[in-house]
């Protein structure tokens, strides 16, 4: 027998098969885009400038960021507009519902198939990025299970609120409230230190920072037994969205 | 709430309908009956099972065709079905086999490859039926199977329907079409309001709330109006806007009479009873919504 959320992932990865490639070229062209913009551009200026961010070249400091980003973006759009199709365009929720498959099955067939997304995506990336020498330890290879957690760590909570959407004018307000501020300010481009006092607050509480710390230790390999705390950070924002989740799909489903 | 205090026995091999307009609670009575909507109070039992407790397990023994084609429109017509039938855990491979059976069955075996987008809505409904039908269920649940289909479309269905009918799946529909009513169901219920107000065979309706026959009369207009010359003709006289229906058991004496009595309708009409008569008289006329 195959487990039931395996089914429910198998209809996501069946649908993926046809429209991989589009999604292959622009998720991963908008990152490289910005690495090589930002990091060979602006780099240029900070190496003549102060020479290098938190002890690296500006570069190197940014990729681990980017690769961070990368998985909270692909992660959310995955869990916003595809969600809604599935609950109430396509009824693809409804469809599963009307087999053995149950709430929490079809939640985290779902929930399964954003984190292979994620994965592929932060494969990928790594490997793009290899090009521009960013990576100086091969722990970097770590950084994929972790760009996992951190898209999980958004998508569980961005789920249980798209479930509880009526339209999908609040996307819009998620994204410029919740995800451009998150992608500028939490530590991708310029450490947090950078921020007045209350803002750095804020960042700190975000799981992108986490994220991007945690990827930035193990490209350059200065791990510690402290990164387990962001670790534990993100997995508590990953079970408190599985929870809400949860709720909210039985909330929209059973009724 | 939708529906409040329904009562009702379906047997194994039998076609059951839920009749009734919109807004009546046929809908959510399905969702109770699929195992998705659990009933707030009262006792519920699906194929001997409780939907409370064993709702994935039976499920995995229903069928069930939404109102709305859940179709998925990035998937070609026989992945639709290939990965439905994984969700009831059938092996890849019987599940291809099943597809194709189905296909031929629903007359769709030539658009296996087709994607969902650019079939018809009796193509659409064929294809969501052959959906239902992928676990081979021992109860098939349709929900409005043929509303928004043209009459070719629906025949098609119909006949499809018949012949699961024949082959021993039990089927619960509902419907608001009395026609599709009296082809396709042994026994029905008619729903009003949350509540069931008959049941019967549809013949047994036809014979408990209205005449054997009804006879229709037109007047031209500005012709003397009948009021009152028709009283006491037949069971029951029932006045519209453009015509006079005269429930009676023998609807040609009924004319006979209306003639002696002076009265020159511009048409007259004599109907045998149907289901749309009793189901008018149950609900009344007025729009539900």
């Amino acid at each position: 027998m195959t487990h039931p959320t395996v089914r429910a992932f198998e209809y996501w990865l069946t649908r993926y098969r046809r429209t991989w490639r589009g999604t292959a070229v622009t998720g991963l062209l908008a990152p490289v885009l910005f690495l090589a913009g930002m990091g060979l551009g602006l780099g240029g200026l900070i190496r003549t400038g102060t020479g290098t961010v938190e002890g690296l070249p500006y570069i190197e400091f940014l990729a681990p960021g980017l690769l961070a980003a990368t998985a909270m973006q692909t992660a959310i759009a995955e869990s916003t507009w595809p969600v809604m199709a599935a609950i109430k365009w396509t009824r693809t929720y409804s469809a599963m519902l009307s087999s053995p498959l149950r709430v929490g099955d079809i939640l985290a067939g779902h929930l399964g198939f954003i984190a292979f997304r994620v994965g592929l995506g932060a494969a990928g990336f790594l490997v793009a990025a290899a090009f521009f020498g960013v990576w100086s330890s091969p722990l970097v290879l770590f950084a994929v299970p972790v760009a996992v957690l951190i898209g999980l760590a958004f998508a569980a909570p961005v789920m249980a609120f798209s479930a509880s959407l009526d339209s999908d004018v609040g996307f819009s307000l998620l994204y410029r409230l919740g995800v451009i501020p998150m992608f500028l300010f939490s530590g991708t481009f310029f450490p947090v230190s950078q921020l007045p006092g209350w803002m750095q607050g804020v960042a700190v509480a975000t799981p992108l920072y986490h994220g991007g710390v945690l990827c930035r230790a193990l490209a350059t390999g200065h791990l510690s037994w402290a990164h387990l705390g962001h670790v534990a950070y993100l997995a508590v924002w990953l079970g408190i969205g599985v929870v809400l989740a949860r709720r909210a799909y039985s909330r929209r489903m059973v009724r | 709430m939708a529906v409040d205090g329904i009562d009702f026995d379906v047997a194994a091999g039998e076609a059951f309908g839920f009749l009734g307009p919109n807004g009546a609670g046929k809908s959510s009575t399905m969702r109770m009956i699929a195992c998705v909507s659990p009933p707030s109070a009262g006792e519920l039992q699906v194929l001997g099972g409780d939907p409370r407790r064993d709702g994935s397990a039976i499920r995995a023994r229903l069928g069930v065709v939404p109102q709305d084609d859940t179709l998925d429109v990035e998937l070609t017509v026989r992945e639709n079905l290939v990965i439905h039938g994984r969700y009831f855990d059938l092996p890849r491979r019987r599940a291809g086999a099943r597809a194709d059976e189905l296909l031929a069955f629903v007359g769709l075996a030539d658009r296996a490859a087709s994607k969902v987008e650019p079939l018809s809505g009796g193509q659409k409904r064929r294809l969501t039926i052959a959906r239902g039908l992928v676990n081979s269920p021992e109860l098939l649940l349709l929900d409005e199977p043929t509303t928004g289909l043209d009459p070719q479309a629906r025949h098609v269905v119909w006949d499809q329907l018949y012949r699961l009918k024949s082959r021993g799946v039990t089927v619960v529909l509902t419907t608001h079409y009395m026609d599709e009513a009296e082809q396709l169901c042994d026994r029905l219920v008619v729903m009003d309001k949350g509540r069931i107000v008959a049941e019967g065979s549809p013949r047994d309706l036809v014979a408990r709330y209205s005449s054997r026959e009804v006879l229709e009369l037109r007047f031209a207009v500005g012709e003397p109006s009948p009021d009152g010359a028709l009283d006491s003709l037949g069971e029951r006289v029932e006045q519209l806007a453009d015509r006079v229906l005269i429930y009676a058991h023998d609807g040609d004496t009924v004319a006979g009479e209306v003639h002696r009595r002076g009265l020159r309708p511009a048409a007259t009409l004599v109907r045998r009873a149907s289901l749309e008569d009793v189901f008018l008289r149950l609900t009344g006329r007025s729009l539900a919504d």
